[in-house]
């Protein structure tokens, strides 16, 4: 090869970067391994680690233990997939190119809205994307945020927006729920968007419709964060008015995973596609009029429009929205009602027997007394930290501690049971409880 | 044609069953506000688990990867992905950690994260790094934010220019609009780099930074960006780095050294995490000591008894970009190619990788038009100029591409090259695969003489045809809907 490019040495290909450029030592990094130094070395580090196969899990705050069907690994563990670009070159990548319109189809499907994208980066970034694109709709610059939305979700937004020159105002919470009297206040012909999750960071279900109806009549866009889950049996977005619906998508077959990768969803009404950030596909024909699926409305995208794209994002999370489209093609039509009812169920008993804790040594009691869907916030008189602590050492994961996402008081903790949960892992983390509030 | 997942299956048929409910059922409305209850089921398809599989396993072998053969676009380093990281990222005490587990459970997951950030650092020649963002785009977005609180903490909150070359990413002019700063474009010299004389006239009071990728877009070092980083700095301004091209100088040269003070890596370009079909990525960002107090929340610490944690609080931090850490298992599999390599490994990796384009340069300039004669560092960009006076387009070239089975190169970017052909081969492929894509290409530009026809209607072997992408825009079909309310719309 150096014959035919005409060098005599590696060394002479990097002529263009000028000497003092060059980096003259070795970098300071651990020598190379062979695959199985590695592996045992990676073994160990995990193995530092208690895993959820160690702890039985009750915690959200927005990542979920919910059951992941084994063929869904199957499916993105095709290499053809996971080791593929975006597709640009549309006739020899139909296979990433359809699974990511059968993405938009059943996101649509879930959220009862007309149009969603390839994905976005997690819960938090589409959510502030969602608001950015009611701004570009409405041509203002001020959004309204419930406090009850999950903290990150705010700051994310707060970061992203105060870059833009858009002003996020908080509308407190009263009780767990978004205060609408303090929405009204703050509402004005001047908002582009409110953003409201339900279920709520709390695990509680807002006042959607009244807070549609609000926003609306200030000519603001409806921006509402949703557990997929829970459109299992909630009302879709859409038919509560609805204008966006985005939220994290990790509880569809995707693995908790530390916090990633995961996926945010975004999806809107038709005539907001047009401001929609990120990819999207489109179903087309070739010249024989054979069906097929290719990128469009690219006019959006940074790669054409640079500056004036409605957003940079370019690498998404395909293969994360492939794990979702499989997860919901699994469970189908019924699996995945069910898997939203039982999680219902699971969280209800749980609650019931926590509630057989209140008015006994530890002061156990829920912090608001509200309609939640699979999680719900408890609090006693022990530090939420320190009852999590006492709860990993009895093998019990809840949380977060209001703490942790820089909330308070500090003994509130958010506890959830999803459909993995079994009736005895129930009752004896409600055993741990009672015996880490006495100890 | 591949049926979609809405249109098999059968009512009642589902791939997934649960245990039946095993605690005391309580009725939904005694719960819950009926008025907040789905009146129908979502309208989801319903099918055998074995219907799923065929259905996914179908699709796949409607898709070109890695894994199928060699993928030369240029800028995205599709470099093969070894597997043994793919086991590392899915052991179980990497997989099942639940984000707000205490720090004292999850001390391996942190340590790694820990020691990640040193490597990076230490390949970028720079003090701190955040982990969180998710993407290249995501990592611009946040280094320009950097930017902004340096100045702003500097009493220079007014300085609201980025400079950007001409032949940049479009992700840098888009990123630099979404963080509020207006772009001033800077054209490239003739020897591909950036036009200095130019520089050091838009530089000034307004200038907050420049944006810039080296090697360039046109896989050309620019061998001036000492100066230019002076100019920029004497002006108050700071310099980020793209490090989508990254993989030219692992080992070999150093961004900090060479004067910047943002940098950003695509982990699933130089580091070798899968693309999954357009992502998962990682984009973390490295920063000089002066920026570290920016970094966004949460980083990772060490506490003199080698104990690690979370720190959340970050007074002066930028504020918070991702939700919980960024994309974990992607930095599980970019720590594991860095301890595979090791030092000489990854100087290993830039060599073969500049070797490798060098050497398809040479091969493919007698039939190419190559605009910069120069050598070329992980990737060249080749001009279809003189095909196109034959009637036929780089696009077509891409396409016929396709025929021989091989992935197109990128085409029509950078922006400032006519016909633009950009390959990146990358330091994974054997030469017999180089090989490949050379006669293939030169077989091509044959075609353009003998029968440009064939070529202007590529391709002919795939599984459909050269597709109506002005149809897809125009009546945009986003989504399946059901054959009845199809014809109701159309009519």
């Amino acid at each position: 090869m150096l014959r035919t490019i005409g060098v005599a040495s590696v060394e002479e290909l990097f002529c263009d970067i000028p000497e003092e450029l060059r980096f003259k030592g070795r970098l300071d990094l651990p020598p190379g391994l062979s695959e199985p130094e590695l592996l045992a070395h990676l073994r160990e580090l995990a193995g530092k680690n208690r895993h959820l196969d160690q702890l039985v899990c009750f915690a959200g705050g927005g990542a979920y233990d919910h059951v992941i069907p084994s063929a869904v690994r199957t499916v993105i563990s095709r290499s053809e997939f996971y080791t593929s670009y975006t597709p640009y070159q549309a006739e020899i990548t139909q296979g990433v190119l359809q699974s990511i319109f059968e993405f938009q189809t059943l996101i649509c499907q879930l959220t009862g809205l007309d149009v969603a994208n390839a994905s976005m980066y997690d819960g938090a970034s589409a959510c502030a994307e969602g608001l950015i694109m009611a701004c570009a709709h409405t041509g203002k610059a001020r959004v309204l945020v419930a406090q009850s939305i999950h903290p990150e979700y705010r700051l994310v937004a707060e970061t992203y927006l105060r870059h833009q020159g858009i002003a996020v105002d908080i509308v407190p919470c009263a009780q767990g729920v978004v205060d609408l009297a303090a929405l009204a206040e703050r509402l004005g012909t001047d908002v582009a968007g409110l953003l409201v999750q339900h279920p709520n960071f709390f695990g509680h279900l807002e006042p959607v419709r009244e807070a549609a109806q609000a926003v609306h009549a200030a000519g603001g866009l409806f921006v509402v964060a949703v557990d997929p889950i829970s459109l299992g049996i909630l009302e879709p977005p859409g038919a509560y008015g609805a204008d966006i619906a985005a939220g994290e998508g990790q509880a569809l077959g995707n693995p908790l995973s530390f916090g990633g990768p995961y996926l945010g969803f975004l999806s809107a009404k038709e005539e907001l596609v047009r401001k929609m950030p990120g990819r999207i596909v489109g179903e087309t024909v070739d010249a024989q009029g054979r069906r097929g699926y290719v990128l469009t409305l690219q006019a959006r995208e940074q790669h054409i429009r640079r500056h004036r794209a409605t957003s940079n994002i370019c690498t998404n999370q395909a293969l994360n929205a492939l794990a979702a489209s499989a997860y919901l093609a699994l469970l189908g039509k019924e699996g995945f009602r069910e898997a939203a009812y039982l999680s219902f169920q699971k969280a209800h008993y749980l609650e019931a027997r926590l509630r057989e804790l209140s008015g006994k040594p530890g002061g156990l009691s829920r912090r608001w007394d509200l309609p939640f869907f699979k999680e719900f916030v408890i609090q006693s008189a022990v530090p939420a930290g320190e009852l999590q602590r006492r709860l990993i050492a009895r093998g019990f994961l809840a949380g977060p501690s209001f703490s942790q996402v820089g909330l308070e008081p500090d003994n509130a903790l958010l506890v959830c049971a999803t459909e993995a949960r079994s009736r005895a892992e129930i009752d004896g983390f409600v055993e741990a409880v009672k015996a880490s509030l006495t100890e | 044609m591949s049926r979609l997942l809405f249109e098999q299956g059968a009512p009642g048929r589902r791939g997934f069953r649960f245990p039946i409910c095993d605690v005391p059922e309580i009725a939904l409305e005694d719960a819950l506000p009926p008025e907040s209850l789905r009146r129908e089921a979502a309208p989801l398809p319903e099918l055998s688990e074995l219907e799923v599989i065929r259905h996914y396993v179908r699709l796949s072998r409607r898709n070109y990867a890695v894994d199928v053969g060699i993928y030369p676009l240029g800028s995205c380093t599709m470099k093969y992905n070894p597997k043994v990281d793919e086991e590392a990222a899915d052991l179980t005490g990497f997989r099942r950690l639940h984000p707000y587990q205490p720090d004292e459970t999850v001390q391996g997951a942190l340590e790694l994260m820990y020691h990640l950030e040193r490597f990076l650092c230490e390949i970028a020649g720079l003090a701190r790094a955040s982990l969180s963002p998710a993407a290249g785009a995501h990592g611009e977005l946040l280094g320009l934010m950097l930017i902004r609180a340096h100045h702003a903490a500097r009493g220079e909150g007014d300085r609201s220019e980025i400079l950007i070359p001409d032949s940049a990413h479009g992700t840098n002019p888009a990123s630099a609009a979404m963080c509020g700063y207006r772009v001033v474009e800077i054209p490239s010299d003739s020897r591909g780099g950036m036009d200095l004389e130019e520089v050091k006239r838009r530089v000034g009071p307004k200038t907050a930074g420049l944006m810039l990728t080296n090697p360039n877009t046109l896989g050309l070092f620019d061998e001036r960006i000492a100066e230019i980083a002076q100019v920029v700095h004497e002006a108050g301004g700071l310099l980020y780095y793209d490090g989508a091209n990254a993989n030219a100088i692992l080992g070999i040269s150093r961004p900090g050294d060479m004067g910047f003070d943002i940098v950003h890596f695509n982990l699933h370009k130089t580091f070798a995490t899968p693309h999954g079909g357009g992502g998962p990525g990682a984009g973390p960002v490295a920063v000089s000591e002066e920026l570290a107090r920016f970094l966004p929340v949460p980083t990772v610490e060490r506490l003199p008894d080698g104990t690690f944690y979370l720190e959340r609080e970050r007074p002066e931090a930028v504020g918070r970009i991702r939700s919980f850490y960024g994309n974990f298992g992607v930095l599980v599999r970019a720590y594991a190619y860095i301890r595979a390599h090791g030092p000489e490994g990854l100087r290993k990796v830039s060599e073969h990788a500049v070797l490798h384009a060098n050497y398809l340069m040479r091969r493919l300039a007698p039939y190419f038009e190559l605009p910069y004669q120069r050598r070329c560092m992980h990737e060249f960009v080749l001009s279809g100029k003189r095909q196109k006076e034959r009637g036929v387009r780089t696009a077509d070239i891409a396409k016929r591409l396709l025929d021989y089975g091989i992935h197109a190169p990128t085409v029509y970017f950078p922006l400032i090259v006519e016909e633009a052909i950009m390959i990146e081969p990358t330091e994974t492929e054997p030469l017999e695969a180089l090989e490949a894509l050379a006669e293939a290409m030169i077989a091509i530009a044959r075609e353009v003489e003998t029968h440009p026809d064939t070529v202007k209607s590529a391709p002919h072997e795939t599984p459909v045809g050269r597709l109506d992408e002005t149809r897809a825009a125009r009546h945009p079909v986003l989504r399946w809907t059901p054959k009845e309310q199809n014809a109701a719309a159309s009519t």
